[in-house]
């Protein structure tokens, strides 16, 4: 096929329009050309809308200098990325190109125009086959393996390969470079195509070849009490994480991409500060892994748009971002994407909307708002793959609503097809109630590690104490009667003790699986005591002293023996309590 | 490159559209008129129509006037003759001194590479309490202060600038008043700041679009200090001034308003701008703190909205006082580890504590009996807002920490206010004479 050229015949912000001879297809991918200052710049631009012979094309990077009648060439091509061993630990920017070696190329800061390709052509990867000359493959089943860090990264049949193919030839043990062919596949008519470790995929196009989807039934362990015991996330599952600004989204998705109980995390840094990736950059590479005690840099991959960084790529980058992820999927891995934040996609979407002069929705938001986030979301699952084993994709999303007001279009259409909400709220970060997940207005859909009708006690305690506390407001402490005061300092107890969590604490910033049982026994016990105090000082003494034992115990390493003595400091408690 | 058009076709706010060719986007244009010339910006190209922005306002421009395309984008001049100067919002001197037209740079240039940043490390001092000891600012941070107009901003910025420990401050105004204008220079001027500050100034009175370039120049000249090595604290007032005359622009060129008028693209312009902050490894530091007014005190309005979702940490400014909740430094847990080992306790406790006395105060004012313990929180909350809130205070940061024992000590019992008992050992002030409550 003639490749298709054209020439820019408009400029508006990041958009161009493209007078073009031949044919483009929508979401293609084209170059628009700039002379900078030490040659031609090829800017990256996709096709948005096609208009007679005209199309609009947003462009992936700053449009100063572009002037009309410079040339366009486009590529035939979808957005895509590549697959191959070698993505993880990788910080790539919205378009995947790795942003390490970018500083190497261009030092402080990003040129415009300097695409690097995103996995490194030299390395040698020890592969190990898995087939044999004759035997029948389709896309996504393994060819052979090559060990990336802990796993066993699989070179696969290219997702894109249709119907059955025959394997003609196999390389044997050994070392390769990831361009190097390591198998020849035959199609049913005969032809002959050979297939290396890396492969393509158009970004906003989910990859479908495995099996079958099933129900995310487990609870993905995150360590966080309040999300694991009360509003838990599933593997395979998906949630959201609305806030205003200010209330701990990104620390939570911090210690969520740290400290989850999954195989590989993919950051997706999404029009956001660049402050808060740094810390991630920095400080991933010194943290261990809880799961394997290596670095935690060695299960992660970070995809970097931050909020100055060219609009149009901010868009890209979180179909970049679930591609990785679905990529590690069909490895029979268990994968957590982290996007944040899902607002600023939207944002982004919304200036390219603008730009095309459609008609817009509430806020000015596109019309297809709904439709593109449910898509993204719903790319999310636990699958079946063609081997048998399973993988997971679980995608987590912050939303970031204008005012904090949760009535807006993005968080609402993202609430539709979620499956647990984790709603933040002011009051609960003014008070430095953190995580300041709202226990009364966030909600999940997804089993939790303790039996619901044990967690729904808590939860009603909890509801009532906050009923009390509004209550209080208006007729005062003298003017609350001693069983509804002592309602309204259980609620406190569980919220202080259990919800809330110290980030800061290296012992209480993740609490695993049995540290949350453990204390939720004891919980469960301390609120089911049938409390009578004969004044509310001496109620508030008595929680006061739960409340520092509890603290005590949430703070002891578990490791040391202060740990059961702690414990049994609460124990003791409970029972002079009881015995009262 | 020199040809000179002659045609202009249309003529709306501040924008003038002609028929061209050869031009080339954000490039630089200058029109003159009958009443002067000015430069403008092309900041819209659809075929040979191209639209321009004139900076000076398209006022008195006529349908005849010259138009010549200069074939660069915006500039300014950079070097150390900048400081002690003032400017205004196209990098003209505003004071009698010289026009620099030598070392020119662009302006609005691309972002740093994330991969490229470090995390921040270091505290920059200001000596108010409110901001050292409770919501410390750090090298790199973007820090705006959401105030109502009216509130005492501009006065604390200028407080800032005098007070503190940077090597260069760039100041850029965005509409202000002359007179607040007068009131930092000559602040400045008294103290012998002046000369480790550069001012880019719009005052009310100037073209819009002036507005919209003093963040960029301010940015772009603090960045080269920053190269060579300088900590620099930009300071910016006011950010709403800035995304008002964003909204105007939009407007005029008929784009589709998103939120209140705003354009869409509002968060995305002042990231641009506050991402700016950088700690450079191996040279210098942006650090930027900002005014933005809140139109009717409401934090959800578009702008300090988007506006906090991009910086990290915001201040509050009411009745005249650093308001301690909402109030946040997001980047204040790296660097209050290394000043003193009481400093996180201090910060936490006192913060509790004071939100205890202002839940007491509703109880009081509602007429509820006062117990013991509101006693006590009513005697602390007066001595916190007058010891610790006033923001015409210079004390280094371990003076405010011992002033914060002293006050929790003649308040408290040791064993009352939430403090591990090794913490209170070391610092508790002994009060004799205090009974027991």
């Amino acid at each position: 096929m003639e490749k298709t050229t054209g020439t820019i015949i408009g400029v508006n912000g990041n958009m161009i329009t493209v007078a073009f001879t031949g044919a483009v297809a929508q979401n293609e991918v084209g170059h628009a050309e700039v002379a900078g200052a030490t040659g031609t710049l090829r800017l990256m631009a996709e096709v948005v809308r096609v208009r007679g012979r005209k199309a609009d094309m947003q462009v992936f990077e700053d449009t100063r200098d572009l002037a009309v009648g410079n040339p366009v060439t486009f590529t035939g091509n979808l957005l895509a990325v590549e697959l191959g061993p070698g993505l993880l630990k990788q910080i790539y920017d919205g378009l995947q190109n790795p942003l390490p070696q970018l500083a190497a190329q261009c030092g402080f800061f990003l040129q415009r125009g300097v695409t690097l390709q995103a996995l490194d052509r030299n390395a040698e990867w020890a592969f190990t086959p898995r087939v044999k000359p004759g035997d029948r493959v389709s896309a996504a089943e393994t060819l052979g393996t090559v060990p990336e860090g802990i796993f066993a990264h699989r070179i696969m049949v290219p997702f894109a390969f249709q119907g059955l193919w025959t394997v003609r030839s196999v390389v044997p043990e050994g070392f390769y470079q990831i361009d190097d062919t390591i198998a020849v596949l035959a199609d049913a008519n005969g032809r002959e195509t050979e297939v290396s470790m890396v492969q393509r995929w158009p970004v906003k196009l989910p990859i479908t070849c495995f099996s079958e989807r099933l129900r995310p039934t487990a609870t993905l362990v995150t360590r966080i009490r309040s999300v694991d015991t009360f509003f838990p996330v599933a593997v395979g599952g998906t949630y959201c994480i609305p806030g205003p600004f200010g209330a701990g989204k990104t620390v939570l998705q911090q210690l969520t991409s740290r400290f989850a109980d999954v195989d590989i995390v993919v950051l997706a840094a999404c029009g956001e500060r660049a402050g808060e990736v740094v810390e991630t950059l920095r400080e991933f590479p010194e943290l261990p892994d809880p799961r394997t005690g290596k670095s935690l840099m060695d299960r992660t991959i970070i995809i970097c748009n931050t909020s100055s960084m060219p609009v149009a790529a901010r868009e890209a980058s979180v179909y970049t971002a679930v591609t990785l992820a679905s990529y590690y999927r069909m490895m029979g891995l268990n994968v957590l994407l982290l996007a944040d934040s899902t607002s600023r996609w939207a944002q982004a979407l919304r200036e390219m909307s603008g730009r095309l002069e459609e008609i817009p929705g509430e806020e000015a938001f596109p019309a297809y708002l709904e439709s593109v986030i449910a898509g993204f979301y719903e790319r999310a699952g636990r699958v079946r793959l063609k081997d048998g084993s399973i993988g997971s994709v679980t995608i987590g999303g912050t939303v970031s609503p204008a005012g904090g007001n949760f009535d807006e279009p993005v968080t609402q259409s993202t609430l539709k097809v979620v499956g647990a909400f984790h709603g933040l709220s002011r009051a609960r970060s003014d008070a430095r109630r953190f995580p300041a997940i709202d226990p009364l207005e966030s909600w999940s859909k997804y089993p939790s590690i303790i039996e619901t009708s044990r967690v729904e006690v808590l939860r009603t305690v909890l509801r009532q104490g906050n009923d009390v506390a509004q209550m209080m407001k208006v007729v005062g402490e003298e003017g609350t009667a001693m069983d509804d005061f002592v309602t309204y300092l259980k609620s406190e107890l569980i919220d202080r003790i259990y919800l809330q969590q110290n980030a800061f604490s290296d012992v209480d910033a993740a609490s695993p699986l049995e540290r949350q049982r453990a204390i939720f026994d004891l919980l469960e016990r301390v609120v089911a005591i049938p409390f009578s105090f004969n004044d509310k000082n001496e109620a508030r003494h008595r929680f006061a002293r739960f409340t520092q034992s509890f603290i005590d115990w949430n703070t002891t390493p578990a490791e040391t023996p202060q740990y059961e003595t702690a414990l049994a400091a609460i124990a003791t408690l409970a029972t002079e309590a009881s015995h009262s | 490159m020199n040809t000179v058009y002659h045609q202009i076709d249309q003529i709306s706010g501040s924008v003038i559209t002609l028929r061209a060719t050869g031009v080339k986007y954000r490039e630089l244009a200058e029109v003159t008129s009958r009443i002067g010339t000015s430069l403008a910006q092309v900041i819209k190209l659809d075929g040979d129509t191209v639209s321009l922005q004139v900076f000076a306002g398209a006022r008195g421009v006529a349908t005849d006037a010259q138009v010549r395309f200069l074939g660069t984008a915006m500039r300014v001049p950079f070097s150390d003759a900048l400081l002690g100067r003032a400017f205004t919002g196209s990098a003209k001197p505003r004071d009698k001194g010289p026009e620099l037209t030598d070392n020119l740079i662009e302006i609005g240039t691309p972002s740093v590479n994330p991969a490229k940043r470090i995390i921040p490390r270091n505290m920059v001092r200001t000596g108010i309490p409110m901001i050292d000891v409770f919501n410390t600012l750090v090298e790199s941070q973007k820090l705006p202060i959401f105030a109502r107009a009216g509130e005492p901003y501009n006065p604390l910025l200028a407080r800032i600038a005098l007070q503190a420990e940077v090597d260069v401050i760039v100041l850029g105004g965005m509409g202000l008043k002359y007179d607040d204008y007068l009131y930092f220079r000559d602040t400045l001027d008294e103290s012998g700041a002046l000369s480790r500050t550069v001012m880019f100034v719009h005052t009310a009175a100037d073209p819009v679009v002036e507005c919209l370039l003093v963040p960029d120049i301010a940015l772009a000249v603090a960045e080269q200090f920053a190269l060579q090595g300088k900590k620099v604290l930009v300071l910016l007032t006011d950010m709403t001034a800035f995304a008002d005359a964003l909204k105007e622009i939009a407007i005029t060129m008929e784009q589709i308003p998103a939120n209140r008028g705003y354009p869409g693209d509002l968060y995305s312009q002042l990231a641009a701008r506050y991402e700016k902050a950088v700690d450079f490894e191996g040279a210098g530091s942006i650090t930027i703190l900002t005014a933005t007014t809140m139109p009717g005190d409401d934090v959800t309005h578009p702008v300090p909205d988007n506006t906090g979702y991009i910086t990290e940490g915001q201040l509050y400014l009411r009745q005249g006082r650093i308001e301690p909740f909402g109030s946040l430094s997001r980047l204040k847990q790296l660097v209050n580890k290394n000043t003193r080992a009481d400093h996180r306790t201090i910060m936490e406790t006192m913060i509790k504590l004071y939100a205890s006395y202002r839940e007491t105060l509703e109880k009081q004012t509602m007429g509820f009996r006062m117990t013991d313990w509101d006693v006590k929180l009513l005697k602390y909350g007066a001595r916190f807002e007058t010891e610790m809130m006033d923001l015409n205070s210079d004390i280094p940061l371990e003076k405010s920490l011992d002033c914060g024992w002293a006050i929790l000590s003649d308040c408290f019992d040791a064993d009352e206010v939430g403090i591990p008992s090794k913490m209170t050992a070391q610092y508790w002030v002994p009060t004799p004479g205090k009974s027991r409550g």
